[in-house]
């Protein structure tokens, strides 16, 4: 077993370990789970630090990938229509390995957040644990067919998180998130079989649902649906525009997309504290890594046919994120309409496939995850006090909770995009990719970009506006003397995580080079890749 | 060259200070805390002048200091470096010096405040990202200097924010700042897909070898002067600042007028030669400038809050280096940027020293006669005022008059207008002087029984800037009486290009320089006397609000409406834009569309459901029904 199978497995085995263990010790099962996640991030730490981005640029030559593990799986023998293969196939480069320390590090502090649970433990841990096994399976998975099972697999825990221990409209939440992510894999999953029938391996001959030899031409069958040279259409699309658009659905809705995208700021409000941290920190992300490593990187022909779409969806996202965040009243409705937005600048650089945006879209993706989780740990820490997060309720919390409004200020200027913070970086190269590509590939125009900065400037207003309502002015609560009591300053635990966070935003906005050395080399792989078409 | 390589010290000591004090400010004792704070800035001052003294003995006179690599990607390379040369040695003096000033000022000031640790820590911040802005070698570095600044300026205007009207102003300040840095974001992105660089030798080098009026350097400009007239309170973004004084008053003396708001300036003077080559955007640079300098003026006149007259008087002079950087008189703007920082700094410290002793009154109304009480603010404030008048031999004179002289040259009207402002300047900066001043005392007995001259720390650092207010105009004497104007010349290499020199316009013969001289110079003195004869022999006092005004004193009064226009034609639509999207078409339109699927699917599947109705009768009548269907489509299908 590879160290990456370790890393994959490990929670689950931790979440067997909790399932069998008594009731009598329920109050050991988060430090089974504890002590499980921090082994995990210390070997994602190990894997980062022994990873080579200029080695390992990965893509779709399997050399290139780090930590390879290829292992037969699923092999049926369908006699005239060749052999069924379907491998256990991992392997890391500079576009999963960043996601690998992030979803080790969003899990640390969704745990930390989860000593506010107080009901049925052994099924919450079992299941949050269950849901990080799923999550790094996603962004290791080289074989489309066991992409698809983690992917799916993601569902299901968080389903179960949603419905059992969210908040009042709980079930509607649940059931609309399921419902939405279902939408979108099921048709997933047609593509997927459609690439299995148009692809062969090189090595054997059969068809194959390996993700790499999809991405190369030279494997297509003659006249399959999606070779690029038979030019099928279906419906009188193409049928590669075809299978990039449904794909891109499928993982739109993840990332999410306007106007894809009503099922989040519901499943956010509903959903305990770090279930959300969970959700904005790596799921949102998977949206993103998949519309990279599948769309793109399968249908590069087809990525550029709709490049233009996709950086107007892209700023449609980031403008009307911010506007309706500016309309919230409930703060964890308001930062889930803010990650709307700022997910949009994740589209805008993917859609000007230029080095610089693409890289923009990558360090977006992890600053977010960081920045997203301290949002959303933040609003927990105010709702597990007092059961309320409505604005309008509180006024000058400054006073109360000093500490608390200094973080929060520190997680909304990051959020903003303040020079320093790991936001600036990811949205200026964002920015860039968009404007550049105008000059470089001709597929973004120069408007984009400028109406992307206008997200910029509506994130201040959102977040400042918000700082003044609630932090600032004279405490006065809806809750009166009550709540002035409950509402206590951060403790230990809450310290700990913030600060993680904090140091993750701030050290990516100071050395940006610690991720992007990792990725640049994959970055301009995946660029060449979708350049030789 | 020890000290220059050594520069990356000069911020080093505020963000160590920043740091001791941000964590100490609960543990630290105040005198500590004070002094830390103090200390860093002074510790930065002494380098910078052993740095300015090795620049100006050296022959080399730019030098670039990389420190790290920030961003090294294959397509962005953006090192994080620093470079000296006299635009930044000498703003370098600018910002420690005075900051140190101000620092020490606010020990005795802040003295009281609770929030003294924050204080220091924001001050000391602040520092820190003023000389990332003004040490930075390319754009970027600039930037995160330029954002950092609107950062600590909107936590030093919100520092009491109990107040709810002090919070709305600093997010109106950093708002409106955001809207000036999108377009210095864009001008960056533009530079950075043209010159592929944006470092400023490799930009200027470049840019030197376009050709004047060029359409990408015109955009550059344009956008990179939106920037400016966000940071510098121009028109249109100039609201911010008057509201930005609800900030503590050393605050508004160190921000909001000696060292950020010219940061526009600063970066112009910088950008020179991309601007010389834009003579539209100049011509822009210069109309904007000389309207927000009358626009202000005619605001302050009736102003009766003592720091809104200052705030109002700082945009107006702002306007001037404007007009001095739209008519090419960039090293004009920068003696302006100079001077104005020294008695603008010092004003403001005396209206502190003033505000202190009247138990944090601010209604000028409410003030007079504070001469005898306050002796050493009274000297040092009527030092400041005639500086800022433009009375000859104080500083202020030497670079207004520069300026006014090149616009002269640009265009008679400018310098009309010019003058014009100058004659409402004397007037309401003598107006203040003489409602605070001069006179009966016109507060309560409490206030009057408070009355004291301010601790030591806060009149040092006002007799020091009296002197500098004072004399500071020495550094530019023009030649017409008989200087070299050593400002021009130690500038000189900033404005050298490779293949390009720029040479601002050699002034008119000596003799109308001298009759345009005495036109402001006499403008102002009868001002002065005309405010002396209305306020003091007069004795006239600004009315009290809700009395019923003539037009135009109402407009001045009421600023012009300009809040309430921004208000109407930009808050609210936003607002509504906002709820527009969140009510109708999110939770409306698209959540509709989305329930309305899911409903219609269980309403059918209700409807549905009763075609099980257990009945075998029914059952068979339904399977006779199909067989009966299929044999006709059978039928007909053949």
């Amino acid at each position: 077993m590879s160290l990456l199978s370790i890393l994959i497995f490990l929670p689950l085995f931790a979440g067997l370990i909790i399932v069998v263990l008594p009731s009598s010790v329920r109050e050991g099962y988060k430090y089974v789970a504890l002590a499980a996640v921090i082994i995990q991030v210390l070997i994602s730490a190990y894997i980062y630090l022994h990873f080579n981005g200029n080695v390992f640029t990965g893509i779709a030559d399997q050399n290139k990938y780090q930590l390879v593990e290829r292992l037969p799986w699923i092999s049926l023998n369908l006699g005239a229509m060749g052999k069924l293969q379907i491998d256990y196939f991992l392997g890391l480069d500079g576009l999963s390995m960043p996601f690998m320390l992030l979803t080790s590090v969003v899990m640390l502090v969704a745990l930390l957040a989860s000593w506010e649970i107080k009901i049925n433990l052994k099924g919450y841990f079992a299941l949050f644990l269950l849901l990080d096994t799923a999550i790094l399976g996603v962004f290791s998975a080289l074989d489309f067919f066991l992409f698809y099972i983690f992917y799916e697999l993601m569902l299901m825990p968080l389903y179960f998180l949603i419905g059992i221990w969210g908040g009042v409209r709980r079930e509607y939440a649940a059931i609309k998130f399921f419902l939405y992510t279902l939408f979108g894999s099921v048709f997933m999953l047609l593509v997927i079989i459609g690439l299995y029938f148009s692809v062969t391996d090189p090595a054997t001959g059969y068809h194959t649902f390996n993700m790499l030899s999809m991405m190369d031409p030279k494997n297509y069958v003659e006249g399959s649906i999606f070779s690029a040279l038979a030019h099928n259409e279906l419906f009188g699309v193409s049928a590669r525009l075809l299978g990039f658009i449904v794909l891109f659905i499928a993982f739109a809705i993840k990332v999410p997309i306007v106007p894809l995208h009503t099922w989040l700021p519901d499943a956010h409000v509903e959903a305990p504290t770090p279930v959300s941290i969970i959700l904005a920190g790596i799921l949102l992300k998977v949206g993103g890594y998949g519309i990279l490593r599948v769309c793109v990187s399968i249908f590069p022909d087809a990525a550029i046919q709709s490049a233009w779409w996709l950086g107007l969806i892209g700023i449609v996202s980031i403008i009307y994120g911010a506007l309706n965040a500016l309309a919230q009243t409930d703060l964890k409705r308001l930062v889930a309409y803010s990650s709307i937005s700022h997910m949009g600048f994740v589209l805008l650089g993917i859609a000007s496939i230029t080095p610089e945006g693409i890289s923009g879209a990558m360090m977006q993706m992890i600053s977010h995850g960081f920045l997203s989780s301290m949002l959303f740990f933040l609003v927990g820490i105010i709702y597990s006090r007092v059961h309320d997060r409505e604005i309008p309720h509180f006024r000058g919390l400054a006073l109360i909770m000093p500490k608390f409004s200094a973080f929060i200020m520190i997680a909304f200027f990051a959020s903003l995009g303040l020079p320093g913070f790991s936001a600036f970086i990811a949205e200026a190269f964002s920015l860039i990719g968009a404007f550049n590509s105008e000059s470089i590939n001709g597929l973004l125009p120069r408007w984009m970009a400028v109406c992307g900065t206008l997200g910029i400037l509506l994130s201040a207003c959102y977040f400042l506006w918000t700082l003044q309502r609630m932090f600032f002015g004279e405490t006065r609560l809806f809750g009166g003397e009550k709540w002035k009591i409950q509402l206590t300053d951060v403790n230990a635990r809450e310290v700990t995580a913030l600060c993680i966070l904090t140091a993750f935003a701030l050290v990516l906005g100071i050395m940006p080079s610690l991720a992007f050395d990792k990725m640049n080399a994959s970055v301009l792989e995946l660029i060449r890749l979708v350049n030789l078409k | 060259m020890l000290l220059i390589n050594l520069v990356w010290l000069v911020p080093l000591f505020p963000l160590v200070g920043f740091l001791i004090n941000g964590l100490g400010r609960n543990v630290l004792p105040k005198g500590v805390i004070g002094f830390i704070g103090s200390l860093s800035i002074l510790l930065s001052f002494i380098v910078s002048i052993g740095i300015f003294t090795e620049l100006n003995a050296s022959d080399i006179k730019s030098f670039y200091i990389p420190l790290f690599d920030w961003i090294h990607t294959a397509a962005v390379k953006v090192p994080f470096a620093f470079q000296i040369d006299p635009l930044s040695s000498i703003m370098l003096l600018i910002v420690t010096g005075i900051g140190f000033l101000i620092h020490v000022y606010s020990i005795g000031y802040m003295k009281l405040d609770n929030g003294f640790g924050k204080y220091f820590s924001y001050l000391n911040l602040f520092i820190f990202f003023m000389l990332l802005l003004i040490l930075g070698s390319n754009y970027v570095v600039m930037f995160i200097g330029w954002e950092g600044v609107g950062l600590c300026s909107y936590l030093l205007i919100g520092f009491w924010f109990t107040n709810p009207s002090f919070a709305t102003a600093a997010k109106k300040a950093f708002v409106m700042n955001r809207i000036g840095d999108l377009g210095f974001l864009i001008a960056i992105f533009i530079i950075f897909a043209t010159f592929g660089s944006v470092e400023f030798g490799d930009v200027f080098m470049q840019a030197a070898k376009m050709e004047s009026g060029n359409t990408t350097l015109l955009w550059i400009t344009m956008l990179l002067f939106v920037g400016a007239i966000g940071k510098s309170a121009q028109i249109p973004l100039f609201t911010w600042l008057p509201d930005a004084m609800a900030g503590p008053t050393p605050v508004s003396a160190l921000i909001h007028a000696a060292t950020m708001v010219t940061g526009g300036v600063y970066m112009i003077i910088r950008s020179n030669i991309l601007f010389t080559l834009s003579p539209v955007t100049l011509h822009l640079v210069a109309v904007i400038g000389i309207i927000t300098a009358i626009l202000a003026a005619a605001i302050a006149v009736s102003q009766t809050d003592i720091k809104k007259v200052l705030a109002y008087s700082t945009v107006s002079q702002l306007g001037y280096m404007f007009l001095g950087l739209g008519v090419g008189a960039y090293t004009g703007a920068l003696f302006h940027v100079i001077t104005h920082a020294f008695f603008k700094a010092l004003l403001f410290l005396c209206a502190g020293s003033v505000i202190h002793a009247m138990s944090n009154e601010q209604d000028m109304r409410k003030m007079g006669g504070l001469k005898k009480k306050l002796p050493i603010t009274f000297v040092t404030m009527m030092a400041g005022t005639l500086a800022i008048s433009g009375i000859p031999p104080f500083s202020g004179f030497f670079s207004k008059d520069e300026i006014l002289a090149h616009a002269y040259e640009q265009s008679p009207l400018l310098w009309v207008i010019g003058v014009i402002t100058a004659l409402l300047t004397s007037f309401y900066m003598f107006r203040m002087l003489y409602l605070t001043f001069y006179k009966g005392f016109r507060g309560t007995q409490e206030q009057e029984h408070h009355l004291h001259e301010s601790p030591a720390t806060m009149t040092i650092p006002l007799v020091i800037l009296a002197i500098l207010a004072v004399f500071g105009g020495l550094i530019g004497i023009p030649e017409v009486f008989g200087g070299h104007h050593w400002l021009a010349g130690f500038l000189a290499p900033i404005f050298e290009h490779p293949g390009l020199v720029i040479v601002a316009e050699t002034p008119m013969n000596h003799s109308t320089e001298l009759i345009l001289m005495a036109v402001s110079v006499g403008g102002a003195i009868i001002a002065a006397l005309y405010a002396y004869s209305r306020y003091v022999k007069g004795s006239h006092i600004p009315a009290v609000d809700g009395s019923s005004r003539d037009l135009l004193s109402k407009l001045s009064y009421n600023k012009f409406y300009v809040d309430e226009v921004y208000e109407f034609i930009i808050g609210r639509p936003l607002n509504a834009l906002s709820s527009f999207f969140y009510k109708i078409i999110d939770k409306g339109a698209i959540d509709g569309f989305v329930n309305g699927l899911g409903k219609a699917t269980s309403e059918g599947s209700k409807v549905l459901r009763l075609l099980q109705s257990g009945n075998v009768g029914f059952y068979i009548f339904m399977m006779i029904t199909g067989i009966v269907a299929l044999l006709v489509y059978g039928f007909y299908n053949i």
